[in-house]
């Protein structure tokens, strides 16, 4: 994202002992290695000087952070006030259905992890999910399924193109 | 020539502007001599979203509800044709100021102050919005207006803080003016926590330059300069469009060094939040830029004596700083006309929920509750009963509908238990439980509870709990009594404003619907049928086509029916695991 869009590396090179760079330089980290492993830890607080227990804190306390690996592709399925009085649940329980998986867990081939959020902006959209970057509003059971298919196929494709190289398909 | 314009706020794109976007584009790639392709943010109608809009000489048609496919047939007979599509138009201003349109209802009441060039200029463009009138507050305030000057006009003009306090923004101003130290800092708050507001948002991503011009002249009152603003990770949007507005700001000199050549240095950094609500607490923020763990401070002493590394500081809401320059350019005066004695201006509410027409309005202080929900809402979506409308988020309450004349201002909406909050309004109806709505508030403040006062930390658990079993209907008779203690005493005891109002949508739904408590302790039942432990599933024969994908689904084998014929659950065996709703496609299961 823009304002964090300099690499990790760069931005722990860079970093001249200024104030309040610590929860820039997670997210950078969280940013490029996809979740925030020890050794990124690590490098920060030999650069920062902050100790370890101070950043891993500090990681914590704040939900964005991840110290697992996530999926692929990031399901969040808002469950804010206007979205609940909406229907969260059924997406919540479809999301979950769809997946085999539980709110927090990757699924195992490891293409999709599942969160909720309190509120995504969209309320008068209810109800709203996000996948990756992307906001859908007014979503039914049957349109979330859909789209998570739609993934999974396009998923599927990808990696069996060499094999099946010469078959066409119309879908892109 | 005519311009396409595309609203491309998150709302619009959730519905599928982007397509329409790409279709709209390539479209005005084959004729380039017929239309000027251009993004707007949010105009606040985001139930008739995706919505294109076509401008010339000084004519607007807004359609509503627009497909790739909509777009099309715009092009060919609206931009090539000339000829106005009336059965898509939702609203429309001619070149006298006539408006038109099926959504009237919805954007005449409106006083846009806030939202002044939201959903009217490219929020990425600069130059548009100085054509606007933009960077003319600035202007003034850093030419021939003292500090001093400054937060007069904004003392007189009467804008109350829009962050859910409503402290007098002048005041608050000159505190940290008075404050004699050489480093000061501007900070914005645009967390934007409460789930259900969404006003800051459409600023930021429809208008940034208005809420950086606010800054500056914040700024300028103050004497600081350094600023920050203080956004939350899930807006990506806002924080792209805010990073393009710097860059612009940085470079046309109406930010950084040397400002419009006054001698005035200011500029502004954006830091992104993590996902803590908590952190929308301005002490609790200041911690959070400084890279520790989000957990407010004891004030005083407060902010303007000493806030973001401990120096005087000046915080407030995005939708605060976007009034200021507005107030600056038309004199405080013409402010202070709109809304009542003590809440002077408008305010900008974000309608969702149940409501038919969801999105923002922007309506003069005052304006009653029935007038927003009715009028400019248009009333509850599928002809169902309006039952109470929650505001304030997880710090306010739901005030009913027998006090929908309630005006909506900062002293009357304390009244009735609820909070003005930052103006995010859900409207609820007769399917909506109101003690299940305070288990969900509640569960929310536990899980955002930074755990620094064991009031808040262990009291909402407590109160969570207590919630919990009564939705499960295995409440207590003591339970009621039980709730209202906890609630006193966390509200007495705790830190910040967090624990402090946590107990608030308790509060209120116990006042208000106190016997839907007494039905699900004492009889087991859930008036509103929404509460799944107490009830049962059934299947609609009407809109049931034999599918079989909801007995396929049930891991109990609850229901049974055959291919092409109507199912039927056996209430004694199901679970209540809601597979067979979530897996039907036609709608046909439900809830009684
Ligand atoms: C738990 C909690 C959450 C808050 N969240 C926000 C928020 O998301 N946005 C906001 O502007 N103010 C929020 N506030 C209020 C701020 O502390 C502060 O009063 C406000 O930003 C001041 O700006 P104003 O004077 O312009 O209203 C919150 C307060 C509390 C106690
Ligand atoms: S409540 Fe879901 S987007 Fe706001």
């Amino acid at each position: 994202m823009a304002a964090r869009a300099e690499p990790f590396a760069y931005r722990l090179w860079r970093y001249d002992g200024a104030p309040g760079e610590l929860i820039p330089l997670l997210q950078s980290a969280q940013d490029h290695f996809g979740y925030i492993p020890r050794r990124a830890i690590k490098y920060i607080s030999e650069v920062t000087r902050i100790p370890e227990s101070t950043i891993y804190g500090v990681i914590t306390f704040y939900s964005q952070f991840r110290l697992q690996p996530m999926g692929k592709h990031v399901v969040r399925v808002c469950d804010g006030t206007a979205c609940h009085v909406s229907g969260a649940k059924m997406l919540i329980d479809t999301v979950q259905d769809e997946l085999g998986i539980e709110v927090g867990d990757t699924t195992e081939d490891g293409l999709f992890t599942l969160f909720t959020v309190a509120c995504l902006g969209c309320c008068s959209l209810a109800p709203v999910m996000m996948l990756n970057d992307e906001t859908h509003g007014r979503l039914t059971a049957a349109a979330v399924r859909k789209l998570l298919r739609a993934y999974r196929r396009r998923e599927a494709q990808q990696t069996t193109v060499p094999a099946a190289a010469g078959v066409p398909d119309s879908r892109g | 020539m005519k311009k396409l314009v595309v609203g491309m706020g998150t709302c619009g794109l959730s519905a599928g502007a982007r397509q329409v976007y790409e279709k709209v584009a390539e479209l005005v790639r084959l004729h380039p001599d017929d239309a000027e392709l251009q993004i707007t943010g949010c105009i606040g109608m985001c139930y008739r979203e995706p919505l294109v809009e076509v401008r010339e000489g000084g004519r607007r048609i807004i359609y509503g509800d627009v497909t790739p496919e909509r777009a099309e047939e715009i092009f060919t007979r609206h931009i090539i044709g000339s000829e106005v599509i009336d059965e898509y138009v939702a609203y429309r201003l001619d070149p006298d100021g006539t408006p038109g349109g099926t959504e009237l209802e919805f954007m005449v009441p409106q006083q846009r102050i806030v939202l002044r060039n939201c959903g009217t200029i490219d929020p990425e463009s600069l130059a548009e919005y100085e054509e606007a009138g933009g960077y003319q507050g600035a202007r003034q305030a850093l030419g021939e207006m003292t500090p001093e000057g400054i937060i007069e006009q904004i003392k007189a003009s009467g804008l109350r803080g829009r962050g859910g306090a409503g402290f007098p923004t002048g005041l608050k101003w000159s505190f940290a003016a008075k404050n004699p130290g050489t480093i000061k800092y501007v900070v914005c708050n645009a967390d934007e926590g409460d789930p259900g507001a969404f006003m800051d948002r459409s600023v930021l991503e429809g208008d940034p330059h208005a809420v950086l011009e606010g800054m500056v002249i914040c700024a300028r009152a103050i004497g600081a300069r350094y600023g920050y603003i203080y956004c939350r990770a899930e807006y990506p949007l806002a924080i792209k469009r805010l990073t393009i507005a710097l860059e612009a700001a940085r470079k046309r000199g109406c930010l950084g060094e040397d400002i419009f050549g006054t001698g005035f240095d200011f500029d502004i950094k954006i830091k992104q939040g993590a996902g803590a609500f908590v952190c929308g607490e301005e002490t609790a923020l200041f911690a959070s830029i400084e890279g520790e763990r989000g957990m407010p401070r004891i004030r005083p002493p407060f902010p303007a004596e000493k806030g973001l590394w401990q120096k005087p500081t000046n915080n407030n809401n995005v939708e605060t700083y976007a009034n200021v320059p507005w107030i600056i350019v038309q004199g405080a005066q013409a402010y202070a006309d709109y809304g009542t004695e003590k809440s002077r201006g408008t305010k900008v509410f974000a309608l969702a929920g149940k409501v038919l027409r969801g999105g923002l309005a922007e309506v003069p202080m005052g304006t009653t509750i029935h007038d927003l929900v009715y009028k400019i809402g248009g009333g509850i979506k599928e002809g169902r009963e309006f039952k109470a409308v929650q505001m304030g988020g997880p710090s306010g309450g739901c005030i009913p509908r027998e006090l929908s004349d309630t005006p909506v201002d900062f002293e009357s909406i304390p009244q009735t238990g609820a909070i003005m909050g930052s103006g995010g309004m859900v409207v609820l109806d007769d399917s909506t439980c109101m003690v299940e709505m305070a288990r969900f508030f509640l569960d929310f403040t536990q899980k955002e509870s930074c755990g620094k006062c064991t009031f808040c930390r262990i009291g909402t658990l407590r109160m969570l709990e207590i919630l919990e079993r009564i939705t499960k209907g295995e409440g207590q008779a003591e339970d009621v009594e039980r709730l209202g203690q906890l609630a006193n005493q966390i509200k007495e005891a705790s830190l910040c404003g967090l624990g402090q109002t946590a107990p608030n949508p308790v509060l209120t739904t116990l006042k208000y619907y106190g016997h839907e408590y007494e039905a699900h302790i004492h009889e087991h039942v859930c008036p509103a049928k929404s509460c799944e432990a107490l009830v049962d599933f059934f299947i609609d024969a009407d809109k049931c086509v034999g599918c079989t994908l909801c007995a396929k689904n049930c891991p109990v084998d609850a229901i049974a029916g055959k291919p092409k014929e109507v199912h039927i659950i056996d209430n004694e065996k199901c679970v209540k695991c809601s597979r067979c709703i979530t897996s039907c496609n036609y709608g046909a299961v439900y809830k009684n």
